[in-house]
This record gives structure tokens, C-alpha cells and sequence, in this order.
């Protein structure tokens, strides 16, 4: 029933919410699918976790499952909307160092590397005497290193943007979505905003860090949660390091379940000139108060990677809040419980990466096609909610 | 001499006051008076601020107090400061410059204030210095808008040129317009005016007029409007033309300033077609009056409300309390209003934490002259239309030679609605002043209808591995 509210405001095959790095992908593969489109968001394009974040498009960091296979058909078509899409999204094959300090840390990380091969990942151990060959200002005294020449980065903001504008897809910006719609069944059939109802079969939870309140909108659980993370950006620099380099500590960061704060030594040099030094996660909720204990950690460990990096200003530092899912993968795919809902949230830190593959396994679901790849493991309801005792 | 910053390890003061300006001046020695411990931190080498900037000793200037209003409120405060330091109450910490406060490891009801020292922070990390309260008195800096030919080299802010007066005695140029909007227009012209520069016009955005229609404000502070008359005396004197609703809207020159365009404006700011007048000059003084600098504040969760010119300040109560318990705001940083507001509250902020002596009439003084703020903060808001006078090819963000059509390309074409997605999308205001300059600009082109203040968790630069020692 229309209400006051409740007019209606435009009507396409799919309500995509969240005009973030996976909303837009979404809205892409699905234009792209022969579907109308709509991309609503409360805010305006990038708003959320893909405007605070590096924008990188890793395979090193991720161990042999479900995950990888998506960076891996994420890196790829990564390298196809690179040359669909302008040079602005600064798209750059740099590659990842990934460097060890002692010998047991080489060698798993050697272990890492092997069990990737297998999975399809390129990759090349470098000896300590070959990493400055890779990377000139390395510290010295590093044990060796592993090169991934498929890492890659884009300017998150611009490639959602871009990625956004090439789908065709009718934005409504600053419009927050306050109720789902169903049908008499039970079956969605669009959302609601203070302009106006926008109306479609599907609607896609495109909402990372706040997917859980979409999903409650729609009656349904997904226990997406922030973990925190800062990232340090220097003044502008020539080019003093190539590659997105880090220590190999960072993939168990990665992967850890801890809620107590984690840092490793993230670096990586832009186009632009800053130099962009992370990687710190912790579960503080959505606090937004500075932490300098983190912010020092940081600084502590680009430094020890990057002695040149000592004397460098830093200019700024921000935050954002990664969505992570309990089991660290995200929620692609329908939600049997809402039918008409898709959720493609929970990438964690890596949605921008993440996202062609996940914007491609919406399209199938949504044209009942083939998928590019199983899903399952991504199902949207494979958190059992506990029965009450 | 400063008491060396080493003395202050390992001690819990009982106020830290950031900010040594006219708030935070009065601040201390009320607090210092009263028997509380008190840390001083300003970035200058001289207690004063921006208002009371004075010039380098070896300059010998002899009378510093001509360019100053209320010399002696100032003066009086300085040497009760200087009482309190010899007395081991105040540690004035100079040449510090804070990034950051954060609650104290050790005990979450202190507060720790993390600083770098030197100029530019170049004598690295200051000991981290513990207190039971800070203060935040870290004053504004200027507002500016764009028009085309505001980077040539001539152009200096409003502000800027008369600290440059008051700091090192020198004048932009000799044939002077000062332009923009805001009461320290007309302050400003008196002062350049009167170190001999010659000033052919003062062109004010607002209306004047305004002010006979908020009568009961203007009414209530008579001190205020001998000021004005002071001031308006002085450029008549020295013969200066005063233009309301008129602005620059472009510079003319090749390598310099050489002339300028100055415009009549329809109430909402836009330019009236055909009433452009080409001025001569060698220097142009601009500015659109101040915005409160809200760092460190923001990166202590303290609450912000809008102001009427459609800026940022802090929230307080009748105490100087912000909304974060422990932490406290005086002087323009809760809202611009001048000196001898920020004197009042800082005064009421020390009484307040101290716990000591009547506040009520400070209080109603405060109450008073804030009103006034307010009602000059609406005469002189920015208007829509000023971004009329802007071309596509106008920079708008210095730092990162962003454009105004760029800002518009990702406004309409990219999807940013605010000033935050602007800078993702364009770099403008990522730059060495971090938006502090095209901030204001940045955000009515995106047109965000209800801005957030700016965040900037590290309220100045500083050097990596300062941050990871201090």
C-alpha cells in the first residue's frame, strides 16, 4: 500500500544498495546481464569502507580456498575493466613483495607460496641478496621474500565511480533505505527511502560494514561486524617504493580470529606520490577516536621495513571499518529465508579486490545462469543462528 | 625561560591548556591562581596567539601595541603569567605543537597530550604529558573563497597580512585592496592603512545594512560599536572607501598582482552583470572571516554544532564543558567572537575546572557577546551565489591544483555529494594545509546540504618516526 512515504519513485529488475566498490560491480555485471538497474545509497558513491581504503587487488595475502579462487577471477577481471574503464582509476600491476624476517618465517611463507602455486597463483622466492634488486630501499638484514606479480591496485574511489558511472545504473545518492518491501508471499519486492519506493524483484545487500541493519530491514541475520583499521599517508614522494611490500605476518593478521589489536607492516607508494603505511585490525566497534598506540606501531614498522621512510612527514591518517563475517569470507549470493534478497557483503578488507567476482556470481544468480564459480561456500545463510536453549 | 619540557615527565598536571592565545592566556593564569598545576602548549615561540602576534625581538620594534586593540588586556595577563611560571605553577611549554590527545593509558581519567617541539616539529617528540583536564583554546585560521587569479603572487589573506604586520612590520604591497567579508576587513585596512600603506577600497560581501536589523544584539555590546566607529574613523582619515555587497571577482596580472575586478553583489552573492570596475593596485588583502580550528577536538569524539555562517564549533555548556568529560573549549573554537570573549571564557573554563569562584556574571558577559557573534556571524555568512564568480578553470585546491570544473565533473558525473567524496575523487584538500584552505569552497561546490566537520585525526604533519618514539 502506498503511503505518504511510500510513492513511487522508479521501477528496474534489481535494487542494488551500497554504491561502494561492490554495489558498483554488481550494478556492471548485472547492466551487463541485460538487467535495468538501480544503485540507491545514503550517502554518496564510495562513501563507506572503499573510500578508506588502499584499493588493493591481492592473491599473496590469501591461503588455497574458496577465497583465492575469488581473487583469482577477481585479478583477472580486474585487468579487463582496466581496459574498459579510464586511466583514472590508476590501475597498476605493481605486484607484492612479501618479506620474511628470520628463516622459519622464510620458509613459511616458502610453504605458503608453494601450496598457492597449486591453486594458480604466480610467484617467485627471492633470496635476501635479490630483494633489493626488487625493492632499493629495503632494510637490510632480511631473511628473503616472495614476489606476486597478479597483486595489483586501483584508486578505489575513482574505480567505484567510474565502474558505477559504465554501468548505466539509475542512482539515487543521499537516499537511505528504511524499510524492504515484501509481497503478499513474503517475496521482496524493492525498498523504501524518504523520496520515494524504488521497486524490483531483487534487491542486493550491497552494504558492507552495515550489512547486518539491511538484512534486518529485510527480517533476516548476517553477523556482519567492523574490525577496524588505520592507515598512515605520507607527503608526496618519488618513487621510492614500487611494489605493495609487507611482512609476512601480516597473511596470519589476515586470517586471525583476535579481537585484540593486530599490526604488521603494510607499504606501498600511489601514483600520485604518497606512500600509504597500514595494516593495524582490531574490534572496537565504530569508535572513531584516534589511537596512537596503533598509529605508532605503524609508524615503528614502515620505518624498520623502509629505513628512508624515518625522516618522511606524515601528512594524514584515517580509518575505516572493515566488514568481517565470522569464518572471514564474505556473503555472496540469494538468501533463502528472504527470497528476492541477495546479500554481496563480508569482504573484510578486501572488496575492492573481491568485487568483479562477486558483482559476476550476482549476475548468474540474478539471470539464473552459470556461476564462474561454486558459491557455496559463500552461502548468505551458512551461519546456523544458535536455538534458544 | 621556558621551564624545560623534561620537568614536566612523570607529573600529573592538573589542567593541560592547549593554545596560547587570548582563551588559552587566561585560562592558565586564572587556573594557575586558583592552585591548580597547569601545562602551557602553543606552537609560538610567544605567548599572545594569532590576535596578539608580536614582532621577533631582534626586529626592535618600539611600540607593538599600535596594531593592537585591548594592548593591555594582554599585557596584564602576560605578566600574571609570568608571576605564575616564576612560581613553578605554569609550565609554559612553547614551540610545541600538539597532534593529538588521547585518554592516558595508565589511568582513563587522564588525558594524554602528544606533541613534536621545535619549528615545524623539527626538534622531535615532546614527553608525553599527562593531566587531569585539558583545555582546548586552539583558536581559527581563515576562511578564503576562490575567484580567478586568487593563486597569483600579491594575493595574501586578510588575516595573513596583518599578522605579517604585527610579526615582522612588512606590508604585502603599497597600493592595497582589501576585500572579502567579516569585521576584521575594516581592522585590517586600518592597519595596513596606518603603517602607511594605501589602501583605495575595502569591499565587503555583506550588507552593513544588516546590522540595523538585528538591533537588540548590536544594542547590547556599546563597546563593540565604538570599536567599529574606531575603526571606521581611522579609514576615513586615511581616506579609505568602504564598499558593501561588492567583491572581488578577479584578479588581473601576469607574474603579480596588477589590478583587480571589483563586482556589486545581489543579496545572495552573485555578481551583477555590467557594474565590474577595474581597480589598480599591487596586493590584494582577502579573507571571509575565521573558522574555528576543531583538532584535536574532533579526534576526541567532542560534539560540533553549525554555525550561522555555515562552519563548525565545538559544543559547550554554561561551563566550557565540551560534551567529552574531562576535556574543555574556550575562545573562538567554540564559535568566532573576538578576543575579549575568548578572554571570558577562558577565565570561566579555569574557574569552571577548578571549581572555584563565582561564574554567573562571567557568564552573562559570555552569553552577551556570543549573541553578538552570532548575529555578526549572519551578516557576513557566505552566500550561495559567490560561486558565480568562479570559472572552470579557477583552482580551487592550491596544494593539489584541483580545479573548480574537476569538483564539478565529480559532482555531476562521478557521484560525490560532499566534501569528503570530493576529495576521494578529485585530491583536492589532501594536500600540505589538508583542506584548511578550499575546505569551506570544497563543500558548497558538493553541494552537501548538511556538512560534517572535516576529520583529521593528526591535527598538524609530523615526521614518522617522530610518531613512533614519542
Amino acid at each position: 500500500m502506498p503511503t505518504r512515504n511510500g510513492h513511487h519513485l522508479d521501477t528496474s529488475d534489481v535494487v542494488i544498495v551500497g554504491a561502494g566498490a561492490v554495489g558498483a560491480a554488481c550494478a556492471y555485471y548485472a547492466a551487463r546481464s541485460g538487467l535495468s538497474v538501480t544503485v540507491v545509497d545514503r550517502g554518496a558513491v564510495a562513501g563507506g569502507t572503499t573510500g578508506a581504503g588502499e584499493g588493493n587487488l591481492l592473491v599473496s595475502d590469501k591461503e588455497p580456498g574458496p577465497e583465492l579462487d575469488l581473487a583469482l577471477l577477481s585479478a583477472r577481471l580486474w585487468r579487463e575493466l582496466a581496459a574498459a574503464l579510464p586511466p583514472e582509476i590508476e590501475y597498476e600491476t605493481k605486484g607484492g613483495l612479501v618479506v620474511a624476517g628470520d628463516e622459519p618465517g622464510l620458509a613459511a611463507l616458502r610453504t605458503l607460496s608453494e601450496a598457492q602455486t597449486a591453486a594458480g597463483v604466480a610467484s617467485t622466492c627471492l633470496p635476501a641478496d635479490r630483494l633489493r634488486d626488487a625493492e632499493p630501499h629495503l632494510a637490510p638484514g632480511l631473511a628473503g621474500g616472495v614476489l606476486y606479480p597478479q597483486d595489483a591496485q586501483v584508486q578505489p574511489a575513482l574505480a567505484a565511480a567510474y565502474l558505477l558511472r559504465a554501468s548505466g545504473a539509475r542512482l539515487h545518492l543521499g537516499a537511505e533505505v528504511t524499510a524492504v518491501l515484501r509481497g503478499p508471499g513474503g517475496a521482496v519486492r524493492g525498498v523504501r527511502t524518504p523520496r520515494g519506493d524504488l521497486l524490483a524483484p531483487a534487491v542486493v545487500n550491497a552494504t558492507g560494514t552495515w550489512a547486518g541493519e539491511l538484512a534486518a530491514l529485510a527480517g533476516v541475520t548476517v553477523p556482519v561486524l567492523p574490525r577496524r583499521g588505520f592507515v598512515l599517508v605520507t607527503e608526496p614522494l618519488p618513487r621510492v617504493v614500487r611494489r605493495k611490500v609487507y611482512a609476512a605476518d601480516y597473511v596470519a593478521d589476515v586470517a586471525s580470529d583476535s579481537a585484540a589489536l593486530q599490526t604488521s607492516a603494510v607499504v606501498e607508494g600511489t601514483p600520485a606520490g604518497p606512500v600509504l603505511i597500514g595494516a593495524s585490525r582490531e574490534r572496537v566497534g565504530f569508535d572513531r577516536t584516534l589511537s596512537v598506540e596503533v598509529i605508532r606501531r605503524l609508524a615503528a614498522r614502515a620505518a624498520a621495513l623502509f629505513p628512508v621512510l624515518a625522516g618522511v612527514r606524515v601528512m594524514r591518517a584515517y580509518q575505516g571499518f572493515r566488514p568481517y563475517l565470522p569464518d572471514h569470507l564474505p556473503a555472496i549470493g540469494p538468501d533463502p529465508r528472504a527470497p528476492g534478497l541477495l546479500h554481496a557483503c563480508g569482504h573484510e578488507g578486501a572488496g575492492i579486490g573481491l568485487a568483479p567476482a562477486t558483482g559476476q556470481l550476482i549476475a548468474a544468480a540474478l539471470t539464473a545462469t552459470p556461476a564462474p564459480l561454486d558459491a557455496a561456500p559463500f552461502r548468505p545463510d551458512r551461519f546456523v543462528e544458535r536455538s534458544p536453549a | 625561560m621556558p621551564v624545560s619540557p623534561s620537568d614536566t615527565r612523570g607529573t600529573v598536571h592538573d589542567l593541560a591548556v592547549i593554545g596560547a592565545g587570548p582563551a588559552g592566556l587566561a585560562a592558565a593564569v586564572t587556573a594557575a591562581e586558583l592552585g591548580l598545576t597547569v601545562a602551557l602548549l602553543d606552537a609560538a615561540p610567544r605567548p599572545g596567539g594569532q590576535f596578539y602576534r608580536q614582532p621577533a625581538p631582534g626586529l626592535g620594534a618600539a611600540r607593538p601595541r599600535a596594531l593592537h586593540h585591548s594592548w593591555g588586556a594582554f599585557t596584564r595577563r602576560a605578566a600574571r603569567l609570568a608571576a605564575q611560571r616564576a612560581a613553578g605553577r605554569v609550565h609554559h611549554l612553547a614551540e610545541h605543537h600538539v597532534w593529538a590527545v588521547t585518554r592516558a593509558t595508565a589511568d582513563p581519567e587522564h588525558w594524554t597530550v602528544h606533541a613534536v617541539t621545535g619549528p615545524d616539529g623539527a626538534h622531535g617528540p615532546a614527553p608525553e604529558l599527562t593531566a587531569r583536564h585539558v583545555l582546548l583554546a586552539t583558536g581559527a585560521y581563515e576562511r578564503q573563497l576562490p575567484f580567478p587569479g586568487w593563486t597569483l603572487p600579491g594575493v595574501v589573506g586578510a588575516a595573513g597580512a596583518q599578522a605579517m604586520l604585527k610579526a615582522g612590520l612588512v606590508l604585502p604591497g603599497r597600493r592595497i585592496v582589501v576585500a572579502g567579508s567579516g569585521p576584521l576587513l575594516l581592522a585590517v585596512a586600518g592597519s595596513l592603512a596606518a603603517a602607511g600603506a594605501r589602501v583605495p577600497v575595502v569591499a565587503e560581501a555583506g550588507d552593513y545594512g544588516a546590522y540595523a536589523r538585528s538591533p537588540r544584539a548590536l544594542a547590547a555590546q556599546p563597546r563593540k560599536l565604538v570599536e567599529a566607529a574606531g575603526h571606521a574613523a581611522t579609514l576615513a582619515r586615511h581616506g579609505v572607501r568602504l564598499r558593501s555587497r561588492s567583491a572581488v571577482t578577479a584578479v588581473h596580472g601576469t607574474d603579480r598582482v596588477e589590478a583587480v575586478t571589483l563586482t556589486r553583489l545581489d543579496h545572495d552573492w552573485r555578481p551583477l552583470p555590467g557594474t565590474g570596475v577595474r581597480i589598480p593596485c599591487d596586493a590584494l588583502a582577502v579573507g571571509h572571516g575565521l573558522v574555528p580550528q576543531l583538532e584535536p577536538a574532533t579526534g576526541l569524539g567532542c560534539a560540533t554544532r553549525r554555525t550561522p555562517d555555515g562552519g563548525h564549533a565545538l559544543v559547550v555548556d554554561g561551563r566550557q564543558r565540551t560534551t567529552v568529560g574531562g576535556i574543555w573549549a574556550a575562545g573562538e573554537t567554540c564559535g568566532v567572537a573576538g578576543a575579549e570573549l575568548a578572554f571570558i571564557e577562558g577565565e570561566l573554563a579555569a574557574r569552571s575546572i577548578a571549581g572555584r569562584g563565582p561564574v554567573g556574571a562571567l557568564r552573562r558577559r559570555r552569553d552577551r557577546l556570543r549573541r553578538f557573534a552570532l548575529a555578526m556571524a549572519a551578516v557576513h555568512a557566505p552566500r550561495p551565489g559567490w560561486s558565480d564568480w568562479l570559472r572552470t578553470d579557477t583552482e580551487v585546491c592550491r596544494c593539489e591544483e584541483v580545479t573548480a570544473g574537476r569538483i564539478q565533473d565529480a559532482v555531476t558525473g562521478l557521484g560525490a555529494r560532499d566534501g569528503r567524496t570530493v576529495k576521494l575523487l578529485t585530491r583536492a584538500g589532501m594536500g600540505w594545509c589538508q583542506g584548511r584552505m578550499c575546505g569551506t569552497a570544497v563543500t558548497h561546490l558538493a553541494g552537501d546540504p548538511a556538512p560534517a566537520p572535516t576529520r583529521r585525526p593528526l591535527a598538524c604533519p609530523i615526521v614518522l618516526d617522530h610518531l613512533a618514539d614519542g
